[in-house]
């Protein structure tokens, strides 16, 4: 049933990528429980506004939980302390009367501040165009049930491929590792008859691409699945792995 | 102006290629113009937006050897609303072996649209839907697939076959995925230069030698440095989406806008058929004014759920006073209203009329929910028929996504929905060649004014999006293109790009001075008000009068008394929301404006004076067989309004049947 | 050089020689068992393992095992502490599902090296390197005992403190391999979504093997000592 509570919100406020940063401190009265995470951060930018303060800048777009934008950091956990969800389809009444809650940027060398909570995750599209793709031409194309794919093939890559590109794995990694975005891909194009063509060659450049931009090596946690809002399996970090280091053996 | 335009008396008609309707599309590819690869080299296309619509035509125009430069307001083009659609996308792959073919799909939307859709345009949609679940496949988009290996598909509204193919509850996101994974293929070839964080703010217009005006480049501005940036191009292709947030609630994304539309509206182009808005039924009802957005549950849940509220208006106030479960109301005494009125189709009928059903009931006395304006979507029967695994593995998803919202299980009490703004069928005007009607500009995807007529039918405007991006824009550009191989790279120091960026520039300037006292959010929100009362799913011409007075008010109150914290040269989200909140201020009067000229009631546009006997909407196609173009002529002035007249020389047109 | 510059190569060669050290563990520990049921077979086996070639070479592979086990250890761990940015959560919490032994493994790792130089103290620098300095012509220890591992193990588990810190170090292995090993098997990709759980177990059945052996010979011999009333103090 819908309650209000009382709550103080700790918020990581930086104007920009080479200022430093510093907490602040709000109060927030009467928030409804049935409220989103993402409105009750709105009612406290209104209230900044009426203030003539400057509104708390953070990502997000979609609030259904599935365009990967919104990126917060509550309470020491990528999205939250919900499970399996983006912190767009987090609510209040996960919180009680009186919480202090704390919301941090991702923080991964990777992913410097821009401001405030919004960082800059550039990185992953980097890592996608170095080869998260297959290399097929618009048009020209066999029809669409030419090659008949077994069910649970096509439904793991689906699980691979339902990753939302927020970055919470490679936050929530005590490694600053990027591993499960790119498993995710790799494991999604390698499963595929489409994509296995060019497996080797895919799994070769994603990870360079990933080394070069300054992600950490993974040590298989087990974090980035526990607080991917998707739950992508690590056991596509095992795929990856295994495309990975065959293809370097057959060079 | 676009010289496919010859206005006589305020009317024109659209060229369209010669021939049956099969073959007008095959004619035109035969007979268009081509650009050869070298000339490709020295062409520049900028692309606005990385949706569907966005991102496929980058992709392929980059494929095809132009230089494109892409742009989107957000970190990666990943993140276009695209990527939210649920349930699925339609084409005509006659898979299922039930009846299918491009002719019916082509019939079912444009009866869909209730008829207000060009010919030609449509059924080339249906022509090159088939194409689309090629290319995906071949991208590695993993739709959902039998055990046999083949792909699978479900059934949507306003069709009697399945013909909609999905990748769970997903499908957007998959499509898109696959769109920006060939867009990220030609950024790593170079092909195309991606500006992210980039915000479209106007397009400009240069005359070439002969006098006529062309679009040639954008002014955008850096959302992270606040800077204003000018871009040249030979040819400007608009793919920014829907206008639909104009109400503030509704089912987009927060930043989704039509501002892009507007800008090119304001310079000349025409805003086509505004009034026409999708109303979707399924959505997660409205709790709290704190309430930032509407949460889509997806069409393809009617499938197997099924539609009701009480028979009785006691349950029904028993339920809104919380004195009662629904799972206490027996079945006899559930009014399956949809199944009861439309028995072909039940729970399936299109969106528009699915919503104006539940509004009648709700009207009525008959809706759930604390508010009174909800109905339910229950899957009981489904668990029963089918077991409960099954369910959950056809909308798991779905129903965890409500549950994460609503906090109750879909499982076990039924949902509740209500109708919300989803998906705008207006938009800017184009002709066969997607060309609006400024030369060198053109508009794919949900800008435009579409094929879906005054209704969209479900898992429609993901085939729209590709079919513009990927099988119909790279070949009608060229047909431009191919007279500009001369042209060459404009200087962005020319005096129409110094005079646009400065317009812009005054126009943010003068915001930042306002400094009053109300937020964007507060004006945003009565603007949402007074538009769903007044321009949302029943209008009347006396709503839409106090609408537009309303809007008025609010435009003067915006400009008089918006404040707006921060400054121009800084990563300024209030400053952004404002400027695309002046926007929608005017597509708010815009919808208002059409929606009072046109006198009839036909798909997402219902006015309360034209309805049969029945309430079904009424259609005046002696008056109103027309695409209602908007021309822009100044500040504070009513645009003039020009017809595209819609002939059908190939379709029977009839009242709307989803009864029998 | 991939097994350098790639991170699934600096992995790889973290896995290989984990592998190979939890082989030689495996080894090491079923032969310590030996000196429970057998105290002379278990020194026929010190004195083939004494200063032979073979011995020798394989000593060194150890060595060298360890030593690149460790080097690339501290290279990932450093590489990750950086890759964490400048900045560093204010709260930082963990899932159930993030087992403490994976998030410390280099600590973990750390403890297991300083207790292994004290290990390597009491027993190798008393055994072969008796022998191989002899053999070069030094003449450090007492030769005599070189090859009588059970001695020196009755000896040291006397001693009831040095009871307990084998059984800490022990214990220290035992949570560095119920991640090590089903990781090392992850590393190299031989793992999928249903033997995930099956790795998992098996890391931690062979974790527990291994240092059971061990803990069986610490308890045997210490408990032995304490009921012959033979405990001894003495460093």
């Amino acid at each position: 049933m819908e309650k209000s509570i009382n709550i103080k919100v700790k918020v990581w406020r930086q104007a920009g990528p080479k200022v430093k940063g510093m907490f602040e401190t709000y109060e927030l009265n009467n928030i409804s429980t049935d409220a989103s995470f993402l409105e009750m951060i709105d009612i406290l930018n209104e209230k900044l506004v009426q203030e003539h303060k400057e509104p708390i800048a953070f990502d997000h777009d979609c609030r259904e939980g599935i365009c990967g934008m919104c990126s917060l950091y509550i309470n020491g956990h990528p999205h939250g302390p919900d499970q399996a969800i983006t912190t767009c389809q987090l609510h209040m009444r996960k919180f009680h009367d009186g919480e202090t809650i704390t919301i941090e940027p991702w923080r991964s060398r990777a992913f410097p501040v821009i401001k405030d909570l919004i960082v800059d995750r550039n990185a992953y599209d980097k890592i996608m165009q170095a080869g998260g793709y297959v290399n097929v031409n618009t048009g020209g194309i066999p029809d669409a049930n030419a090659i008949p794919i077994p069910k649970p093939v096509a439904d793991e890559a689906m699980d691979a491929a339902s990753c939302i590109g927020c970055g919470a794995c490679a936050a929530a990694c005590k490694n600053g590792s990027a591993m499960l975005f790119v498993a995710a891909k790799v494991s999604q194009l390698a499963l595929l008859p489409q994509g296995k063509i060019e497996k080797a060659a895919r799994a070769k450049a994603m990870v360079a691409k990933m080394d070069e931009l300054g992600f950490g090596n993974c040590t298989n946690t087990g974090a980035c699945e526990a607080e991917c809002p998707k739950s992508v399996s690590i056991t596509h970090i095992a795929r990856l792995n295994r495309e990975y280091i065959g293809a370097k053996f057959k060079d | 102006m676009n010289d496919s335009i010859k206005i006589e008396n305020g009317v024109f008609t659209t060229p369209v290629p010669e021939g049956p309707l099969a073959e007008k599309w095959t004619n035109y590819k035969s007979h268009q113009k081509l650009v050869n690869p070298a000339n490709k080299r020295r062409l520049d296309i900028i692309v606005v937006g990385t949706g569907l619509a966005g991102a496929s035509a980058a992709a392929s125009l980059g494929e095809l050897g132009f230089n494109v430069l892409n742009f989107c307001i957000q970190d990666s083009p990943r993140r276009a609303h695209s990527i939210a659609a649920q349930g699925g996308i339609n084409a005509a792959k006659n898979y299922q072996n039930d009846g299918d073919s491009i002719y019916r799909l082509y019939y079912d939307t444009i009866k869909g649209g209730d008829y207000r859709a060009r010919e030609a345009n449509v059924y080339r949609l249906a022509e090159v839907s088939n194409d689309i679940i090629d290319q995906c496949v071949a991208q590695g988009v993993p739709f959902a697939r039998e055990y046999g290996g083949l792909l699978d598909n479900r059934s949507f509204g306003g069709a009697q076959v399945s013909r909609t193919f999905y990748a769970k509850g997903q499908t957007g996101q998959q499509l898109l995925l696959g769109a920006y994974s060939a867009l990220s293929r030609q950024i790593h070839k170079g092909s195309v230069k991606l500006f992210t964080r980039h915000e479209m703010l106007d397009v400009v217009l240069v005359k070439d030698k002969d006098g006529v005006e062309r679009a040639r480049g954008i002014i955008a501005r850096n959302l992270i440095t606040g800077k204003l940036e000018r871009f040249f191009a030979h040819a400007v292709v608009i793919a920014t989406g829907g206008y639909g947030n104009a109400f503030f609630l509704s089912t987009n994304a927060m930043a989704s806008n039509g501002s892009a539309a507007i800008q090119c509206y304001k310079k000349g182009a025409f805003f086509a058929n505004p009034c026409f808005a999708q109303i979707h039924p399924t959505c997660i009802p409205v709790h709290g004014d704190y309430q930032s957005k509407l949460t889509l549950m997806s069409e393809s849940l009617r499938n197997d759920g099924r539609i009701w509220v009480p028979k009785k208006k006691e349950d029904a106030e028993a339920l809104r006073a919380g004195k009662m479960k629904p799972t206490e109301i027996k079945d006899e005494d559930r009014d399956f209203y949809l199944e009861r009125r439309y028995p072909a189709f039940g729970n399936l009928v299109p969106r528009d009329v699915a919503s104006r059903a539940a509004k009648e009931r709700c009207d009525a006395g008959f809706g759930v929910n604390n508010t009174g304006l909800a109905v339910y979507l229950d899957f009981k029967y489904a668990i029963e028929r089918l077991g409960r695994d099954a369910v959950e593995a056809r909308y798991g998803n779905l129903f965890q996504m409500y549950e994460k919202i609503v906090d109750e299980n879909p499982y076990e009490t039924p949902m509740m929905i209500f109708p919300a703004i989803h998906y705008t069928m207006g938009g800017i005007w184009v002709d066969y060649d997607l060309q609006t009607s400024i030369k060198g500009l053109f508009a794919i995807g949900e800008a435009n004014f579409s094929d879906h007529g005054a209704n969209r039918l479900g898992a429609s405007a993901l085939m729209q999006g590709l079919a513009d991006g990927y099988f119909v824009l790279p070949y009608t550009i060229q047909n431009y293109l191919a007279d500009q191989i001369q042209e060459p790279r404009l200087s962005t120091d020319l005096p129409e790009f110094v005079q646009a960026e400065q317009a812009v520039k005054d126009k943010i300037t003068r915001m930042l001075n306002i400094k009053g006292k109300r937020s964007v959010d507060s004006i945003h929100k009565e603007l949402g008000h007074v538009m769903w009362d007044n321009v949302g799913m029943a209008r009347t011409e006396e709503s839409l009068k106090e609408a537009m007075v309303r809007i008025k008010e609010i435009k003067k109150e915006f400009w008089s008394n918006v404040y707006i914290p921060g400054s121009s040269s800084d990563f300024n989200v209030e400053l952004e929301k404002a400027i695309r909140l002046a926007d929608f201020i005017e597509v708010g009067y815009l919808m208002a404006l059409d929606g009072l000229n046109r006198n009839e009631s036909c798909g997402g546009h219902f006015r309360e004076e034209y309805q049969t006997a029945e309430g079904e909407a009424l259609r005046q196609d002696d008056k109103y067989s027309y695409a209602a173009c908007w021309l822009y002529k100044g500040e504070d002035q009513d645009p003039e309004l020009i017809k595209e007249d819609l002939k059908y020389e190939f379709t029977i047109r009839a009242q709307r049947n989803y009864k029998s | 050089m991939w097994l350098i510059n790639s991170s699934i190569g600096r992995k790889f060669v973290m896995s290989i020689t984990g592998i190979a050290l939890v082989l030689f563990l495996l080894f090491h520990g079923t032969m310590n068992f030996v000196a429970i049921l057998s105290p002379e077979s278990y020194n026929a086996i010190c004195h083939f393992l004494g200063a032979n070639w073979y011995a020798l070479v394989g000593t060194v592979g150890l060595a060298l095992l360890v030593v690149l086990h460790f080097t690339f250890a501290f290279i990932l761990t450093w590489q990750n502490y950086k890759a964490r940015g400048r900045d560093r959560y204010d709260v930082a919490s963990s899932r159930g599902e993030v087992s403490f032994a994976s998030k410390n493994m280099f600590v973990l790792g750390v403890i297991i090296i300083g207790f292994m130089l004290l290990h390597l103290y009491n027993f190798w620098f008393k055994m072969q390197f008796v022998e191989i300095a002899h053999k070069m012509g030094g003449d450090i220890g007492d030769l005599s005992l070189a090859t009588d591992g059970a001695y020196y193990i009755s000896v040291l588990f006397a001693n009831p403190v040095y009871c307990v810190i084998y059984l800490i170090w022990l214990g220290a292995i035992w949570y560095h391999l119920t991640h090590g090993v089903w990781s090392a098997l992850h590393t190299l990709g031989l793992n999928n979504k249903i033997w995930f759980g099956r790795i998992k177990c098996i890391g931690n059945i062979v974790a527990t093997l291994v240092v059971l052996l061990f803990v069986a010979v610490v308890l045997h011999f210490g408990g032995q000592a304490i009921m012959n009333g033979t405990t001894d103090y003495v460093w």
